[in-house]
């Protein structure tokens, strides 16, 4: 098999037609037929299929974050603010990034294997013969789902995180649960909040893209779904980080 | 002059550097089914995806019953592709689907209610033998029977025009017979214009020299006799990207080009 080579030519098309993909599952969404049982079907598929890798990230992130904030706060005498730190860390940053990553890999790639084997045994040009659109059919739906479920995801990460540096906090470091709690919930405002489920939004749409963008330009038979399903979860995975620099540089600056 | 049912006009599509098609014309009449042959990577399957509309053509013009689909984009192309049917190499049938689902992919989409859905498979199901299997799914059936499922779901909307890429290959002779037998029946009981794809010759013969007559509410398929030509097939012969015979299959086997004689052979 010979790999595509790169170039920095091959580079701008590829992001030209992750933009153009965007573009086009954007206009399609609004257009019938809507597609709603594939809609449904996705979401339970990403948001509850997710549902116990992403608790387990959550509760292992809020642990570990509370015994290191906490020896790093008991420095300055200031162990009472280990909630707030835990809180404002799990909810502007790791929640709902670990929580993408997580989907990154398990969602992205599920969505690059699957369209890449539709597409090497022509079931996109059965559909297409058939009169139906892939890109509405089976783009959107992914789009729409992981946009939706990943906030909620997040959600349920900052939530467990919080609860698993609750349990660090009481059963390992004797602090006061009262105090992390309250510690915790005085930190927030409100703009933490906006940012945390902007941040999974943007995210969403990042994984299903790319995950959907590289499963339907597979090439290659079977060993080509392989090194889609890679490059999906690579490039998604990577993307996120990038764009998280990039919204908490705004996010910061109208805060 | 009637109007043909498919018509390419100097057809080029090339692959990288690669020229698959090289000028390549024909016409299908209404009711006639072509047989394109030739040796691996002629280019067969791609005029089949060319006349879907799967692929764009990088010269020349292509007619769909008298318009010009060469430039029509997506949406308009799922107009024309009503009328067209296709049945892909390797089946190509939706495996996250059941067979019902599979067959009545186009009526759901459609939006039909699942009454009428459900007759409908059941009719096309029953002509193509498979009945039983309608709440299977793809991963359960033989090789047979995916093809007979995809060329079910190519009827159901009682396409005119039926693009058949390869169907009998990798089937043993007795499942071949009987998916040529359907096709002859599709094309002189139902009046279906074909495309036929293939390298097997003793399927294309079959084609070309038999023909299905409805007597006693069963289908009945007859031999023509030496010199008669009821079956309506003509062939066509790919080479290194162009046409290298046209013509009913008396002629080409009598054919004295030295390729078309060891492709014979």
């Amino acid at each position: 098999m010979h790999a595509m080579p790169f170039s920095p030519r091959s580079a701008v098309k590829e992001v030209q037609d992750v933009v153009y993909l965007a573009a086009n599952s954007f206009i399609r969404a609004f257009r019938r037929p809507y597609y709603v049982r594939d809609i449904l079907v996705q979401m339970e598929l990403i948001g509850v299929g997710s549902l116990s890798v992403v608790i387990l990230t959550g509760f292992f992130t809020g642990a570990v974050l509370t015994l290191q904030s906490s020896s790093s706060l008991a420095q300055f005498g200031a162990t009472d603010l280990t909630g707030r730190l835990v809180a404002i860390s799990l909810v502007r940053e790791l929640g709902p990034v670990l929580a993408s990553l997580m989907v990154a890999g398990r969602v992205g790639s599920g969505m690059a294997s699957e369209l890449g084997s539709m597409l090497v045994t022509e079931q996109i040009n059965a559909m297409r013969a058939l009169g139906t659109d892939p890109v509405k059919k089976l783009v959107v739906p992914r789009v729409m789902a992981t946009t939706t479920m990943l906030p909620v995801l997040t959600i349920v990460t900052d939530a467990v995180g919080i609860f698993g540096g609750l349990f660090v906090a009481v059963q390992i470091l004797r602090l006061n649960s009262t105090q992390y709690l309250s510690s915790a919930w005085d930190g927030l405002v409100y703009m933490d909040l906006f940012g945390g489920l902007l941040k999974p939004v943007v995210f969403g749409a990042t994984v299903a893209l790319i995950g959907c963008h590289c499963g339907l330009r597979t090439y290659g038979g079977t060993q080509g779904v392989g090194r889609s399903t890679t490059q999906a979860v690579v490039a998604a995975s990577i993307l996120i980080l990038v764009f998280n620099l990039l919204l908490t540089r705004v996010i910061l600056a109208y805060t | 002059m009637i109007q043909p049912a498919l018509e390419l006009r100097d057809v080029v599509k090339f692959y990288g550097d690669y020229t698959v098609l090289d000028g390549v014309s024909f016409q299908v009449h209404k009711g006639e089914t072509k047989i394109v042959i030739g040796a691996s990577g002629s280019g067969k399957s791609t005029i089949l995806k060319l006349i879907m509309g799967l692929e764009k053509p990088d010269g020349g013009r292509i007619f769909v019953q008298g318009r010009d689909i060469t430039d029509l984009n997506e949406s308009d192309l799922t107009e024309v592709r009503q009328k067209l049917g296709m049945v892909f190499q390797e089946s190509a049938l939706f495996d996250s689907l059941t067979v019902r689902e599979n067959v009545g992919y186009r009526l759901y989409e459609a939006g039909l209610d699942d009454d009428e859905v459900e007759s409908r498979v059941r009719e096309s199901l029953g002509f193509v033998d498979l009945a039983d299997a309608i709440d299977k799914y793809p991963a359960e059936l033989s090789g047979g029977m995916k093809r007979r499922v995809a060329l079910a779901r190519a009827l159901i909307s009682n396409p005119d025009i039926i693009l058949y890429d390869e169907p009998t290959a990798g089937l043993d002779p007795v499942t071949s017979r009987k998916i040529n037998e359907l096709i002859i029946a599709l094309r002189d009981l139902k009046g279906v214009t074909g495309v036929f794809v293939t390298h097997r010759m003793r399927d294309a013969f079959t084609l070309a020299t038999e023909y299905a007559v409805n007597g006693d509410g069963r289908i009945r398929f007859y031999r023509e006799g030496q010199d008669l030509c009821i079956a309506n097939t003509r062939f066509v012969m790919l080479r290194d990207g162009k046409i290298v015979f046209e013509g009913p299959d008396e002629i080409l086997r009598r054919s004295d080009d030295p390729y078309v004689k060891r492709f014979l052979a």
